[in-house]
């Protein structure tokens, strides 16, 4: 019976074209939208993971995100160093200071300090240059984002395509000199601003003078110390925040659902997806069960049984939504990666395949049950009403 | 002929049979006390004015509608006292339908229509199919196997029907106005092959039809008014054959036949 089941489907083209219509669109809408808000929330906590080395991030106990930094006192660095279980302890400075560009114009960037003797916490991928140039007089490093975008000189005629910066080239941070020693990929930043990178005795010397300028404390953790229970030394010795890499991505994530209203929009959108999606394909696939409504009675009087109906029925239900669970993610990745080198957020993870893969199965479901409703009620003895 | 034999010949056996549709004011009783009988190698016509109960007869005979009172029996089995799944069963390997508007599945080619039953019943698909293909050629459109049923004319549409109703050999086979679709010669066609390949000593063929011009074609014809048999006469001058002969009796009219052997 699978054999009719299916040729009953496909055999009826402009049904079955609309049902895979209906379940394609909600596939891509959801998954596109969805790959999208994953996108933009990977970008919140992009600077954590780009840090490579540490284990543990050290920090003001007010901080509530990445972006939201409560500058420490220096002497917490060596308070830190000191707690039983601490490998090694490094400064991290980050902060926004405004660039002046060529044009006379300001880019606000931001401008991360590493550790001067062992450049700790430097960006992972090196397109140009090498992270051991920053040990050169006013020597910066600028993410290619902001190199080709934000920091590129104007074009040299009009209508031209800006000039990207490069090695060699000059900036000026806050009033201070600075040299380009190298171009690296970083992810994208939340707010897209330009990423320069500097030891941290310079970032000091480039920020506004403060009393506090150390921002975190990257901490590394002795081989074979449970991470979580070197953070609970550190903040019982030094009154500070601790959190594992993992830890501070979640807070900053945590951060952005709870007081933004992307995941509400985005939310919104997924949700517009499977509500349109279970509509028109809902629809449809019912639309199909009730023109083909005879047949099922007439296989009922000779002598179907409702088990075999039933699974006629889930696998049609479940042909049309795995193709159109198929071509909507597929044509969410294209789209994915044919922006991939735009502004766009895009981050399509095997979590999201599950999650639309889910969505279309439950409208799949929500379809194939008023169908099997209708097959169930339907009595046999309507093939004899003309 | 002794008991045994005469009651091993009983394919249809309705005793008392009443059935009413809705309730209270809309209450309509479609069948008033059907007591009726249909032997093995018969081939009885209900006939009647439209609403007259033929139709819930042959769905309670068929086993796809319950009724309300009285007894039915299909081969000895009452259908009445089975469970929904093994009257289902009992259906798909005791009876064939043969329906007024064919109800072929279009996306189907015509063997794979013919196949159905034996899909249903668990066939390996290829096996079927070849066996539709057998019996699209026992019905003369064995060279179209593989055409959709739109792709043919009524008469071939319902020569396809026939074959789906004996693809799995039923004993029983239930037409429901063969040749009400059809245009007077191939009506008479379809009968002929009907009576040809459906009925033999161990079958019985129970039609419904208004076509007059068919009932030559019938043992007896069973005339039915306001939901009761009215009357059981024998059919129309039939067709020289060497079919095994039995008779439809109803148990308590006046129109009672004898056993013409």
């Amino acid at each position: 019976m699978k054999f009719v089941a299916i040729k009953m489907l496909v055999g009826d083209r402009a049904r079955y074209l609309g049902i895979l219509m209906g379940l394609t669109f909600a596939s891509l809408l959801i998954t596109q939208q969805a790959s999208i808000f994953e996108g933009l929330m990977a970008r919140t906590y992009g600077f954590i993971t780009d840090t490579g080395g540490p284990d543990i991030w050290v920090m003001d106990k007010k901080v509530l995100m990445i972006e939201d930094i409560k500058p420490l006192q220096d002497t917490m660095l060596y308070r830190v160093r000191g707690v039983e279980g601490v490998d090694w302890a490094m400064p991290l400075y980050k902060g926004l200071l405004k660039a002046r560009l060529d044009n006379g114009s300001f880019q606000t960037c931001h401008v991360v300090g590493l550790d001067d003797a062992t450049l700790t916490g430097g960006p992972g991928t090196m397109v140009e240059g090498r992270l051991e140039d920053l040990r050169r007089a006013d020597s910066v490093i600028v993410d290619i984002v902001g190199a080709e975008g934000k920091l590129a000189r104007p074009a040299e005629t009009e209508g031209g395509s800006k000039i990207p910066i490069k090695v060699g080239d000059t900036l000026e941070l806050n009033d201070h000199r600075a040299i380009v020693a190298g171009i690296c990929r970083t992810t994208r930043t939340f707010q897209s601003q330009p990423v320069i990178y500097t030891t941290y005795s310079r970032a000091t010397l480039f920020a506004p003078q403060e009393r506090k300028l150390l921002s975190f404390v990257l901490v590394k953790a002795k081989d074979g110390e449970d991470k979580l229970e070197v953070c609970r030394r550190i903040e019982a010795a030094t009154g500070l925040a601790a959190y594992t890499q993992k830890g501070f991505q979640d807070l900053t994530y945590d951060y952005f659902m709870k007081y933004t209203g992307i995941p509400i929009n985005f939310g919104i959108a997924v949700l517009l997806g499977f509500i349109v999606g279970t509509a028109i394909a809902g629809q449809t696939f019912f639309n199909f069960t009730v023109d083909n409504i005879k047949y099922f009675a007439a296989l009922k009087a000779m002598g179907a049984r409702d088990s075999q109906l039933l699974g006629m029925i889930l696998l049609q239900a479940s042909i049309v939504g795995a193709i159109g669970w198929g071509i909507g993610v597929g044509g969410a990745s294209l789209f994915g990666f044919l922006l991939r080198d735009t502004e766009l957020s895009f981050l399509l993870t095997w979590k999201l395949l599950v999650i639309s893969g889910g969505a279309i199965m439950v409208i799949c479901v929500l379809s194939a049950l008023l169908s099997i409703r209708t097959v169930m009620r339907a009595e046999p003895a309507i093939v004899f009403k003309g | 002929m002794t008991m045994t034999e005469t009651a091993t010949q009983i394919a249809v056996s309705c005793t008392g049979v009443t059935k009413a549709y809705g309730s209270g004011q809309s209450l309509v009783t479609a069948l008033r006390g059907i007591d009726l009988e249909v032997r093995q190698g018969e081939l009885l016509m209900l006939v009647g004015p439209s609403g007259c109960g033929k139709t819930t007869l042959i769905s309670v005979i068929a086993g796809i509608l319950d009724h309300d009172a009285g007894e039915v029996s299909v081969f000895g089995e009452d259908l009445k006292a089975m469970s929904g799944s093994r009257r289902t069963r009992f259906r798909g390997e005791n009876i064939g339908f043969v329906f007024q508007q064919f109800n072929l599945l279009p996306t189907l080619t015509i063997a794979e229509n013919v196949a159905i039953p034996l899909l249903i019943a668990g066939v390996r698909h290829s096996e079927a199919v070849d066996r539709g293909r057998e019996l699209l050629n026992r019905v003369a459109i064995g060279d179209r196997w593989k055409a959709l049923p739109s792709k043919l004319s009524g008469g071939q549409q319902q020569r396809v029907a026939i074959a789906r109703a004996l693809v799995h050999n039923p004993r029983l086979i239930v037409c429901d106005e063969p040749t009400s679709s059809l245009d007077h010669e191939t009506g008479h066609k379809v009968m002929e092959l009907m009576r040809e390949v459906a009925s033999g000593a161990d079958r019985a063929l129970v039609v419904v039809t208004h076509d007059a011009r068919i009932f030559e074609f019938a043992d007896r014809i069973a005339r039915m008014d306001d939901g009761r048999v009215v009357s059981v006469t024998k059919g129309g001058p039939r067709p020289p054959d060497a079919r095994g002969r039995g008779v439809a009796v109803e148990k308590n009219g006046n129109n009672e036949t004898k056993d013409e052997k």
